[in-house]
This record gives structure tokens, sequence and C-alpha cells, in this order.
């Protein structure tokens, strides 16, 4: 029997099947599956044949694809929330287990909801919360990186509408290929890392600039895993009064679709996230990828924020990721109702849609809002008022029920149960520890060129063409710029400063580490959290928030869910033990392409507060005269830094993270930014301590003198290594000469010290452990340098 | 009148999206300042209720075709009437970056002929090509005419951001220089980007962000009371909005950004 035979075409006006399921052998049932682009595994499509058994008819296409969509890894996370077997043991639930545990445990005050609604809420000041979320949008990125990227901007500025805040702030993490990858060796199906970076930093910058939200921080990674499968990351800060946060929709309230309308783009994209990217992925999934249209998102805002206001709907969330089909069946489930629904009723970009394709678009800048039948005009008038269209087409209902109708016939009938049952998922993962060998490489002779070569590596250089291309000043809050003063230094986080009547602000930060990633998941995703908090603490941030965002290559691989385990376990310690809870994280596995799987990459992005944006500090030297301080000691880890990279090695010695050491140098850090001692403050990162001190350098436009022997931590034997080594937790402080009593009260113990001086020289001049000068730059070189290989891209 | 007495109107259409700050602006001088929608003007028909229109930054109608044009164009055709009244009676209207590219599409700037069918200037794409968000130096040229910028001594530079892609001002190549000229003889200069020092800068990126002719940054009409730049003054209001003010130990209250308001406030003070 052929599959075609399986598809009854319905006698009605418009385009149905039915699917004899019943009839079906396990084969056709995984042939269906992939014919009609569910996604769904066999035992999962027996489940549907078993249910359509018990309601005695077959399902329709639009039920299948409802099914598939809500089912997706996308949307319900099977591989996060369900079972996973590793070593002897078995873990329920990664998410339960690592990720929400933390704030379940913690459970500090100020978390208003987390895990639960479309971002997560945190208290703020005056009445006000902060909403975050960061979301990832690599597969449309990949196939058309301009749209895919755009509208990954788009989808998680509505995720954050979608809880009733005003969003204030962008960020956008995003990890290419090397820009000169040879185009040779190209397989079929990916394009040029250069062509992929070009179309996502465009499509980033164009949908927050029109939208006139500032794109406040990010970064921007290259790695040779991530030329067949671009990483982007977008993530939105807002914020709303929290007395307005309304959750109250209960049966008899109308469903109202506003914004654009539904066509035929962004068909299928939840499935084709849960999938690996092939050569047809361009030719099969091109219709997934989103239009962006920033300014209807926009016109959309401006309505949602008055109908916030004024307090006329019960309930709100964004369709995105499964388009109406997930925004309406979650809405529907959350407040324990069914949902009846008049396809017909949607406002289409063109004719001919069959019912399914209406359901399951993804089109973009549409958000579902459920309103009591006495405010429906009301709310009409203002999205009318704003030139967004605004139609109610169903409601909320009693019956536990998904009734969905076409020209009044029912295309679906499925009880919400069945719909939203927790879908039983048993994976495997193994892990062992890479046994990676530490290389033999001789002490470079010349230490300043090798400086400078570190400062052009694309993963150090200035990111300023790129950051110039985002407005980051709009709504004219922008306390703390991504690029500092006249020589663009790059900024430890962004500060907001989001009340007119209040002095506290809001410290965006992230931290990223892939490249350790290749040595330890572990200890990567605890380098990724201690450069968030650090980045944050650095301008004076406190009372930390959490996002965390993986991806990570197929998960029925189980060596790559291995490392995903090992990096959620680092996840549960190191946010324990720095009392920072997670208040939302997404999840982005199946990231393969012909080219192999993306390095795993885990992102954290946290929010902080600044009680008062006055005393932000930034990372420019600003004195000569002024002392410089180490604050956090120096191990040789060496093992995945970019000095290593430089000479093609990888190496084994990974930073690690001391979380109680970690914690006194954090709080030393907020205790000296609030007694007003600290005049600059900049983390250490990639390329340790020499790269943080020329950046500090170049953006103050002042010279320093430090001294390589001075620096606490493990004696450590070679110069290189002292320059270079990437130890987590560590800031380079610049104290004046007469507070230098005071700051050295707070830093009474072995990790501090004093190493240097800000000097009027335009030189970066470095004594080695022998005494003699290791490094002598002129402030030119160090800025030439630090600003060639990305200068002209854009 | 006394500030608590002017009435401005920020007017906004779909992706206009700087009018909160400059509301904000406004309001910390005192002024009575409310955005409202076009659609909600044209419905009331009351624009001459206010005593300054202002046209914010933003990307109004996606600038498609051309920065500002559709604005300009359903301005001209749903209120036209009104806003022609406004003109007429000398009223002030400030277009700030996507602003400014409306009242040239609307002909109001320079508006050598009032309210001109064409536009005589354009705000083309930036040389460098793309977006550009930077702060940048501005020498003030103009010698008095210009009503929002009475109070600046000719000649002193102002620190503001700008943030655009189309900004490239233009003249039509044959008649540039004659033009340029006739911006000088009627006073219509009014901002010309420079280095901190105040040398112009002939051009030069990034002192010169977009390529604009002669450096333009800002001009008026010949009444002084159309006044249209690409910087963003309401985002240099406040001194913690500087991109440097954390090397400061002193800063004054307000940054740049004021002055363009003070001089409007100034003039208004002075008309009744």
């Amino acid at each position: 029997m052929t599959l075609s035979s399986l598809y009854l075409r319905t006698n009605t006006s418009f385009h149905m099947h039915e699917i004899t399921t019943q009839k079906a052998t396990d084969q056709q049932l995984q042939e269906l599956s992939s014919e009609l682009g569910l996604g769904l595994n066999l035992q999962e499509m027996k489940q549907i044949q078993a249910y359509f058994k018990t309601k005695k008819r077959n399902p329709t296409d639009v039920e299948l694809q409802v099914l598939g969509q809500t089912w997706s890894e996308h949307c319900c996370h099977k591989t996060f929330k369900g079972k996973i077997k590793i070593d002897s043991k078995e873990i329920n639930s990664l998410f339960k287990t690592y990720i929400s545990k933390v704030t379940k445990e913690l459970n500090p005050k100020w978390c208003i909801s987390v895990f639960e609604d479309n971002a997560g809420i945190i208290s703020f000041d005056k009445g006000y919360g902060i909403a975050a979320k960061v979301e990832t949008h690599n597969h449309p990125s990949a196939v058309e990186p301009f749209g895919g990227a755009a509208t990954g901007v788009g989808g998680v500025i509505r995720d954050v509408l979608g809880v009733w805040a005003d969003p204030i702030a962008c960020t956008d993490v995003l990890g290419f290929g090397p820009l000169d990858y040879d185009y040779t060796k190209l397989p079929a199906g990916v394009k040029h890392p250069k062509y992929v970076y070009m179309g996502v930093t465009a499509g980033i910058g164009a949908y927050g600039n029109n939208m006139g939200i500032p794109t406040v921080n990010g970064a921007i990674y290259f790695d040779e895993s991530y030329t067949g499968n671009v990483v982007v990351y977008c993530g939105c800060i807002g914020l709303l009064p929290l007395k307005k946060y309304k959750k109250n929709a209960k049966a008899g309230h109308l469903l109202i679709l506003a914004g654009g309308k539904t066509g035929r783009d962004g068909i299928h994209g939840v499935t084709f996230a849960s999938a690996e990217l092939t050569e047809k992925s361009e030719e099969v999934s091109r219709p997934a990828v989103q239009i962006a249209d920033p300014i209807e998102e926009e016109k959309v805002k401006r309505a949602i924020i008055e109908i916030r206001d004024r307090e006329l709907a019960s309930a709100i969330t964004d369709m995105g990721g499964g388009g109406m089909s997930s925004a309406i069946g979650e809405t529907a489930e959350r407040y324990g109702c069914g949902a009846t629904v008049d396809l017909d009723k949607v406002p289409l970009k063109y004719a001919g849609l069959a019912p399914w394709e209406i359901y399951v678009s993804e089109s973009q800048e549409r958000m579902l809002i459920a309103v009591p039948l006495e405010n429906l005009e009301k709310v009409v008038a203002i999205f009318e008022k704003e030139d967004v269209e605004a139609t109610a087409i169903g409601t909320l209902t009693k019956e536990k029920q998904l009734q969905l109708r076409f020209d009044g016939v029912t295309v679906v009938k499925m009880d919400m149960q069945f719909l939203f049952k927790s879908l039983e998922s048993t994976k495997t993962a193994t892990y062992e520890t890479t046994n990676l060998q530490e290389p033999t490489l001789p002490e470079p002779t010349n230490l300043t060129e090798t400086l400078l070569q570190l400062l052009a590596a694309p993963n150090i250089a200035s990111k300023e063409s790129v950051v110039r291309t985002y407005d980051h000043e709009v709504k004219g809050n922008t306390a703390l710029k991504p690029l500092h003063g006249e020589h663009a230094g790059p900024n430890n986080a962004a500060v907001i400063k989001p009340l007119d009547n209040s002095w506290k602000g809001i410290a965006i930060s992230c931290g990223i580490n892939p490249n350790y990633g290749k040595i330890d998941p572990y200890w990567m995703a605890a380098s990724a959290i201690d450069e968030a908090i650090r980045n944050n603490v650095a301008v004076g941030g406190r009372r930390i928030a959490l996002l965390d965002n993986f991806v990570w290559g197929n998960p029925e691989k189980p060596e790559r869910l291995g490392s995903l385990v090992k990096a959620c376990e680092a996840c549960y310690d190191y946010a324990s033990a720095f009392k920072a809870p997670f208040i939302s994280g997404k999840d982005s596995l199946y990231n393969e392409s012909p080219l192999g799987p993306v390095t795993p990459t885990l992102l954290i992005t946290a929010v902080g507060i600044v009680p008062d944006i006055r005393s932000t500090v930034s990372m420019d030297l600003k004195t000569p005269g002024n002392l410089l301080y180490l604050v956090g000691n120096t191990y040789p880890e060496i093992g995945g830094s970019e000095y290593y990279k430089l000479h093609g090695y990888l190496g084994n010695s990974v930073p690690k993270v001391r979380a109680a050491q970690a914690k006194k140098n954090f709080k030393v850090i907020t205790k000296a930014i609030d007694a007003g001692l600290v005049k600059a403050c900049h983390d250490l990162s990639e390329g340790g301590l020499a790269v943080a001190a020329a950046e500090m350098t170049l953006a103050g436009g002042y010279g320093a003198e430090l001294d390589l022997k001075k620096i606490p931590g493990e004696a450590l034997k070679r110069d290189d290594f002292a320059l270079f080594a990437e130890s987590n937790s560590r800031f380079l402080v610049e104290v004046a000469e007469k507070d230098r009593q005071a700051f050295e009260v707070l830093t009474k113990w072995k990790g501090c010290s004093a190493i240097g001086k800000v000097s009027k020289n335009q030189r970066l001049l470095i004594n080695g452990l022998r005494g003699s000068v290791v490094v002598d730059a002129t402030l030119a070189d160090v800025r030439a340098s630090w600003k060639r290989t990305l200068s002209s891209e854009v | 009148m006394k500030p608590e007495e002017i009435r401005v109107c920020v007017m906004r259409v779909g992706g206009t999206n700087c009018d909160a700050e400059t509301e904000r602006a406004f309001r910390e001088l005192g002024v009575q300042a409310e955005t409202r929608h076009l659609n909600e003007l044209v419905k009331r028909k009351n624009l001459m209720d206010y005593h300054v229109l202002v046209f914010p930054g933003g990307f109004s109608y996606g600038d498609y075709v051309r920065a500002g044009v559709i604005f300009a164009r359903r301005l001209y055709a749903k209120l036209g009437k009104e806003l022609r009244a406004f003109v007429e009676d000398n009223r002030p209207i400030l277009g700030i970056c996507n602003g400014f590219q409306v009242l040239v599409e609307e002909g109001l700037l320079p508006g050598f002929e009032p309210m001109s069918a064409y536009p005589e200037a354009s705000l083309a794409a930036n040389i460098p090509q793309g977006y550009n968000c930077r702060w940048v130096y501005l020498k003030h040229e103009s010698k008095g005419n210009c009503i929002f910028t009475s109070r600046i001594p000719q000649g002193k530079v102002l620190r503001i951001p700008v943030a655009h892609s189309e900004g490239r001002f233009l003249f039509p190549k044959e008649q540039e220089q004659q033009l340029l000229e006739r911006l000088y003889e009627e006073d219509l200069l009014v901002f010309r980007y420079c280095d901190e020092h105040g040398n112009y800068a002939e051009g030069r990126y990034p002192t010169n962000p977009n390529g604009s002719f002669h450096d333009i940054a800002g001009i008026c009409n010949s009444q002084g009371t159309i006044f249209g730049l690409m910087p963003h003054p309401e985002r240099a209001l406040y001194w913690w909005q500087q991109p440097d003010w954390t090397r400061q130990t002193q800063m004054p209250q307000y940054a740049d950004g004021k002055l363009v308001f003070d001089g409007l406030l100034d003039y208004l003070a002075k008309k009744h």
C-alpha cells in the first residue's frame, strides 16, 4: 500500500485531508511523520493512532499538524524535561534537577515569575519589574541570515510583550565560522561565514533600530564549528508595572489575534528547529523562515502597552514558534480551559491557505490576547488607532477541548488532556573526559608582538564596526554604553536607567566560553556563569539574575547529551554558589550540519541592579599616577585560551572556577565601588591580563606600567602564561593613590595586589617575572591592532 | 508666554520611536508636551491648539521608499491645510533625525519656496554606507536667525549623538554652490559637523558621520522658525547620557542638547 492511499480528500470547499492512520503500518506512520513534516517519532505516532482509534475516526491533517507542533522538541523541550540515563544513574528532567532547582532553593523574594511565562520577571523599583528573555534563532539564520536574525529579535521582543512588559533593551550574542574560511571547502548548502555574518548583523540592527529599542550588550564569537550552523542569540529586557501583570483569563473570554496577517512564511519552523540542517535545508526549509516587519511590531507594542495600562485584557501571549497553535493551546491550557477558534476569521496575506497552514504558520508580529466581551470594542479601537488589525477569532471554553472550525466545518476536535499529555522521553547519555595534552609551546621571544596579534584575534578584536550599526542610545536611557568614549573601549556591561524618577539602573552582561567546552563542558559552563557575573559586578551590578541558553548538537547522540548533562551540573553548582537564580532560559538542540555539530555553547546572560547609576564604573583608565590592582588569583590555566588558539593549540589546562575565592573578589569590587574607590574596572577574560590592560589603556588614552612579579596567585614560571592565562574571577582595578589605604583594607588577603600604575606615557609597559621589560607597545599600535581585524567587514 | 503655558505636540505615526524621550525633554523644561498619533490629530483637527510641533526620530512607516517621505505625503494629504496654517502663523516646528527627513520631504526645509511641492534637498543614504550610532561634534553656524539656537554663540561646539543611515544632506549637484550661498545669505545654516576643537570635518569620516555636503548637520527656514537636524538633542539632555561622563569629576546638570530646547523656550517667552 502506498502512502498516498492513506490520504482521503475531505468533501469540503477548502483543502483538507483525513489520514487513515488506523490502517497504517509502523513504517508508514514514520513515513507520514516525515512527509507531513511533523517531526514525531514512531512512539508518538502510535499514541496518535491509538487516540483516534478510541475516537472511532480518522485524524485530519490539521490535527496531525497541531500535534506535531505541540509535541515538538522546540515547544515542549523533551530533552530537558524527559529522563536521561547516564552512567548508572537516571536524571529525571535536567531542567528540574539542575536549572529550576537553583531558583527554587534560593527562592529570592525578588523573583516574581520564573520559567512559567514568556519571560522571567524580577522586581525592580517603584512598583516596576524587569522582564528578561533570551532566545536562539540559529536554523532560520543559517538559511536566510538577514531574515532569520531579524525575526529572532522580533520574536524575543514579543516574548517580553507577552508578559505585558515594555521592551527597553536588546542583547545579541552571535557565533560565526571564521570569516576567512576557504570557499572551496564549503559543502553544498552551507553559506560562507562572511555572507552569514553580514546578513545576521544587518538583521539584528534593522529590527532593533526600526523598533526603537537600543541594542546594548552582546558578543561576537568565531569558531570553526559554527560554519555550517550559525549561532544567533537574541535577548530582550522589558519593564512592567507589576500591578498590571494580569493573568486572569477564563472561559468565555474572547481570543483576539492582533498584528500582522498570516501567510505561508514560517510553516514548520518548530519542526525545522528540532532537526539537523542538511544540504536540502535551503530548499525544504526556506518557507520556515519568517519575514520581518519591525514597524508592524512597533505599532502592536504601542497598542499592547495601552491595553495593559487600561487593564482591558486578561491574558497575553506572543505567536512565536508554532504560531497560533502554540499560543492558543498554551493559553487555554494555562487557564484550565479549552478553546474554540474559527480559522476562516484569521486575516490572510493571500488566499488559498489550508486550515493547517493557517494554524501553524509562524508569520511574524502577531500577538494573542484574551479579552472579556465587554472590553472588545475598546481593545479593537486601540489597535485601530495604531493602524493594527485585530480580530476576534475564538473563545476560551469551559469544555477542555480544542475545537477548530473553518467555514463552519469542524477541522480539529481534540481533548486538551491528550494534546498536553506529558511525553515520555528517555535518552541515553555518555560522557568521557577528554584526554587532551598540554602542548609544548616554547615561550615566544617577542611578547609585544604576541600581544598585538592577540588584540587582532577575531574573538578579541574590536567589534565597533558592528556595534555602531546598532542604535544603542535610542530611548535616551543608556547610561553606560557598549562602546566607551572616543576610542570605543569595550565596556563590561551596559547600564540602563529606565525610570525618570529613580537613579536605579539595570546592568546587563553576558558570559560565553565555547572554546573551554572542547576541553570540559563543566568548566565551560562554570566559566560562563563567572564571566557573566563578573562583567556585571565590574560596572557596579548586584542582586544578579541569570538566563541560560544552551546551543548543542543532536541530543539523540549520547556523547552530545553527556556534555549537556555536565554543563547543567555546573549551572547548578555555580549559580547556587553565587546565589544567582536562573529566571528564564531556553535550549536549542539539533545544531548540526554537514560540517558536524556546533561546539557545545552555553550563553549566560546576567541582569543585575545598580543601586545608583551615578556610581557606575567604566573600563577606561582615568588619571595618570593612579594605582592598578589585580583582584583575583592567576593560575597556569591556558587550556582553551586565545593564546593557545593563536598558536593552533587547544591544550588541557582549562580555567576553573573557585567559588569561595570568586565570591570574595566580587564582594570586594562591589564594596569598593560603593565606597567610591574604583576609578576604572575591567574584567579579565579572553587574552587574560595583557589584553584587559591593553583595552583599558586604549579606551582611556593613558598608558600603564605593570609588573608581573606582583601578580597574585600560584607562582608562575613563564611570562606568557602570566600575561595571557584566562583564570576566572579576576578584575583589573584603577584606584587613586589617596585611596590606597581604604582599598587595601578591603583587600587584605592574598588574592589581590597592586601590580602597577596608570602612566602619562602613551605606552603599555609590562615588566616580566625576571625583571626585564617583556611588553612595550605604543597605544597607537595597540589601538591599530585591536581595530584592524573587523574594521571593514560590515 | 510662561513655560507651563506652552503646548508642544510631538507627532508620531507607525515607526516613530523617539517620541518618549523628546516629550521628556520638553517636560524637563516645564513645558506641556504630549505625544499624539497623526490619526488622532486628523480626527480632531486641532493642530492650532499647539504652539510647537515636533517630528521626532524613528523610522516612520518603515522609511520605505525614502526616509520620511510616506509620513510627509500622508501629513500633506490628511492635515495639509492645518499644517499650512501652522507654518503661516510662524509657529515653531522642530524635526529631529527622521523628523528632519520629514520636513525636507514636506518641502518645509530649507523652504526656499514655502512648502515646496518637491523636496529642495535630500537626506540620502550615508557614505560610508549603513547605520551609524555615535557622538559627534557640531559647530553652531547661525548668526541669530534660528530661534532654536539663538542663545548659542556662533562658533560654539556642541556634542550630540547621531544615529541614522540616511542623513547625507545633498542639494541637486548642478545647483549645489548656488544654494549653499543662499543658505549663508539667508542665515539658514545652523549646524555643521566638526571635531572637538571646532575644525570642520571637510567630509572626513567619522567626524562627518554620513558624508553630508559641506558637513551640514542642521538647517532652518528663512523665518528661523522651522529647524531640522540629524543629531538627537533629546539624547544629550542629561549629563549621564554623555559618552564619557564616568571620566569627569564635575558634570554640569545638563548636556549640550538642552540648549536647543532652551532657545525655543526663550523665543516663546518673548513672544507674548
